[in-house]
């Protein structure tokens, strides 16, 4: 029973993940850009830009200038997340791709470390005044949501094991439409509850962050205003009346 | 005035603790149905500014990129919030960056997201009520939109954006600042930011002229609508009479005098400033900056240089090419903005800031100066915030740090740098920027502008720095209104070409 019921709510999940990210990004995108707004001194070449995007979102640029603290903690939490997703990765491929398995013993770790992270985000928001006057209940939910990603995960691991070659099972089915049997242990299931809640709240909340750098105006322009004239459509319609 | 006194230095450059409240109040004086009215904005406060405030809101939310961005991305990660010259000053916490912007995104959260529709509590959602949107009109006219916060957040939001469209949403319900939009008002009417009038305007450049034979015994002229002129000045109109801005404008003639360029003023365009940056309002953003394409079209000029103004070089710079046309490369089909392009010299960028037409000659070996006229300065150099984050200079990025600073190491012998987390893109703001250049948010200016204080202090004791050069015209006018508050002489600060004019051999060449 368990088993159908966690995999309609993953389908729905997955869905509205996808969904909902795509029409945001699809908002983004169409979305004009009227005046030239980059943050100078800013590359005045597309792969300037690339450079400076791929600083930004792999090296967190600006944070490391602004603060070492969220710098590191954050850094920290998400260098950790995306080994620890790779690490996943071995759930839903077989044969396990090769550099999954290489990593497997590195993203095992990860999952200490991206609980570290999280904790010390977290301890910001109560301990620094700044910090604590900014926060929302949500953002203490987010970090409590991804904490107890981390921490269930990790029991799982390290305290009460479930039978992994049967949640593989489950994932391999459900990724063809033959749903198979899930372990029925409590850990997993809270684990599972909680990815999905974090898959179907992600296209609503700030988790937009991940997406919406990449179309921040202020980092992904070229500056070359002087060379190049750069007109929106609905600047241009200004235009044609007058003229 | 007597009571505004200047914040103390901080011993250590700590972050300052908060003050809830410290800046609450009613904001600068609100814009009189008149200088509403002469803008097409409503005259007072409409009767149903919440409908029209939310609707406004929509539409902005789709004409920029910047603002739908930037009320998704942020996750509150702290990382702006020591960063503001308004938060150091003030201590109040809703001039930290990340909470001025929560003043909008609460709004937006609760009218545009499915949570805050749902959930307003848990994610920090608000009614728009009239509480909410008096805070909005004090808050969003203490930020000076310097984009300092731009440089630190991850994702670069830039508060600036933020604070533009709320000023753009006030003005569109009547609940407009008096300061921006008498400027804008007088720009229109009367042609420049400072309601100097064109006979006036002519007189005040017969006068310079004389002193300047005085001073120096050369014919250094200033012409004004010269048709046929090769270069097109545009210069805040503060450099006409007001002190120091003028002796960068004396400056400017003698580079001019001393390279043999023939040049001109326009009392069409006798205005570099654009306010309409400052109020986030586009059409004013355009109509103001179409001034100088019609000057430049009926004087027939070659090319089209900036003086000495941050925010007036960033519109130029950065959006003059998408108003105006004032620019290169536009397409064969663009026949609006070819009209004008076919007519300037693309031998040079167009627009071209002043520093970089004279760091130019100097490269051409076309000036002579003597540098020991300016012996009795020591020189520190504070990056204006709208040149330094919004705009550049010359071909690499960074020139708008370089070249101003080449140029007064041309021209004088003793130079030294402030403290490097408060230079080149790390500059704050003079505290008067963003149209708050006001007297009634004079309490707002001096404490915004203890950061900038704090390092020169530290220069003048360490060096014996006498003279802070900048390029702006707000920060001139900023600088010697507070600094004497902060024990300082008003004579301190100075242009960049006030320090060329004293230097430079006429008739050498």
């Amino acid at each position: 029973m368990a088993s159908i019921v966690f995999a309609i709510m993953f389908y729905l999940a997955t869905l509205l993940f996808v969904v909902g990210l795509l029409y945001r990004i699809n908002t983004y995108a169409r979305t004009p850009a009227p005046l030239k707004i980059p943050t100078t001194p800013a590359p005045t070449t597309t792969g300037g830009v690339v450079m400076r995007m791929t600083r930004e979102v792999v090296f967190f640029e600006s944070l490391f200038k602004s603060n070492l603290w969220i710098w590191g903690l954050g850094m920290m939490f998400h260098a950790s997340l995306a080994l620890v997703l790779m690490r996943h990765l071995r759930y839903f491929t077989e044969p396990v791709w090769g550099w999954v398995a290489l990593i497997q013993p590195f993203g095992m770790y990860a999952g200490i470390t991206m609980l570290l992270g999280l904790c010390g985000l977290w301890g910001r928001r109560f301990f620094v005044e700044r910090i604590r006057y900014i926060s929302t209940p949500s953002d203490h939910l987010m970090l409590l949501l991804l904490i107890g990603i981390a921490a269930s995960g990790l029991m799982m691991k390290f305290v009460v094991h479930t039978d992994v070659i049967a949640v593989k099972g489950y994932f391999l089915g459900l990724m063809h439409f033959n749903i198979q049997a899930l372990p029925a242990d409590l850990l997993l299931l809270v684990h599972l509850s909680l990815v999905m809640s974090l898959l179907v709240v992600f296209p609503f909340s700030k988790l937009l962050h991940a997406p919406g750098v990449f179309f921040s105006p202020t980092r992904n322009q070229k500056d070359n205003p002087r060379e190049q004239r750069h007109l929106s459509a609905w600047a241009k319609k200004l235009e044609s009346e007058k003229n | 005035m007597a009571d505004i006194v200047a914040p103390a230095y901080r011993t250590f450059p700590i972050i300052p603790a908060l003050k809830p409240g410290a800046m609450e109040g009613k904001g600068p004086y609100v814009a009189n149905e008149k200088l509403n009215e002469a803008l097409g904005f409503p005259g007072q406060l409409v009767e149903d500014w919440h409908d029209r405030a939310i609707a406004k809101m929509g539409e902005l939310l789709s004409k920029y990129r910047s603002l739908r961005v930037f009320m998704d991305a942020c996750v509150h990660c702290g990382a702006c919030t020591d960063k503001c010259h308004y938060f150091i000053g003030t201590q109040d916490p809703k001039n930290m960056p990340v909470a001025r912007q929560d003043l909008m995104r609460s709004v937006y959260r609760r009218y545009f997201t499915l949570p805050g529709k749902l959930f307003p509590k848990l994610v920090g959602a608000r009614d728009l009520t009239r509480e909410v949107l008096d805070e909005w009109y004090n808050y969003y006219n203490q930020c000076s939109e310097c984009r300092r916060c731009s440089v630190f957040c991850p994702y670069g939001i830039d508060t600036a954006e933020i604070t533009m469209a709320a000023r753009e949403i006030l003005d569109s319900i009547g609940y407009g600042q008096k300061y921006s939009n008498e400027i804008i008002g007088k720009v229109h009417r009367i042609g420049n930011n400072l309601g100097l009038p064109g006979p006036a305007l002519i007189d005040t450049l017969e006068g310079l002229e004389e002193d300047v034979k005085d001073a120096t015994g050369v014919d250094v002229r200033f012409p004004i609508d010269v048709k046929g002129a090769e270069v097109l000045l545009v210069t805040p109109s503060a450099d006409f009479f007001a002190e120091p801005h003028i002796d960068s404008l004396i400056g400017y003639a003698k580079v001019f005098h001393a390279t043999g360029t023939s040049w001109t003023l326009s009392s069409m365009a006798s205005e570099a400033g654009n306010f309409g940056m400052f109020i986030g309002n586009y059409d004013q953003l355009r109509k103001i900056a179409l001034r100088i394409r019609e000057a430049a079209l009926e004087l027939g000029v070659k090319r089209i240089v900036v003086g000495e103004c941050g925010h007036a070089w960033r519109v130029a710079y950065s959006f003059w090419n998408t108003l105006s046309g004032v620019g290169g490369g536009a397409g064969e089909v663009d026949r609006f903005a070819q009209m004008l392009q076919k007519q300037l010299d693309h031998r040079y960028k167009q627009p071209t800031h002043i520093c970089e037409f004279t760091w130019d000659m100097i490269e051409r070996n076309a000036l002579t100066f003597d540098k020991s006229a300016n012996d009795k300065h020591i020189i520190t150099f504070h990056d204006s915030c709208n040149v330094a984050r919004g705009s550049s200079m010359g071909n690499l990025p960074g020139g708008q740090f370089e070249i101003p600073r080449n140029i007064i190491k041309a021209v004088a012998n003793n130079f030294v740098e402030m403290a490097p987390n408060t230079t080149r893109e790390q500059t704050f703001c003079c505290g008067g920027g963003g149209g708050l250049l006001t007297d009634d948010l004079l309490d707002v200016r001096v404490k915004g502008a203890l950061p900038r204080m704090e390092v020169l202090q530290q220069v003048v004791d360490e060096h014996g720095v006498n003279f802070m050069a900048t390029i702006c015209a707000i920060c001139k006018a900023q600088f010697t209104k507070v600094m004497p508050i902060y024990g300082f002489d008003r004579r301190m600060v100075g242009g960049v070409h006030q320090l060329v004019s004293n230097a430079i051999q006429l008739g050498q060449k």
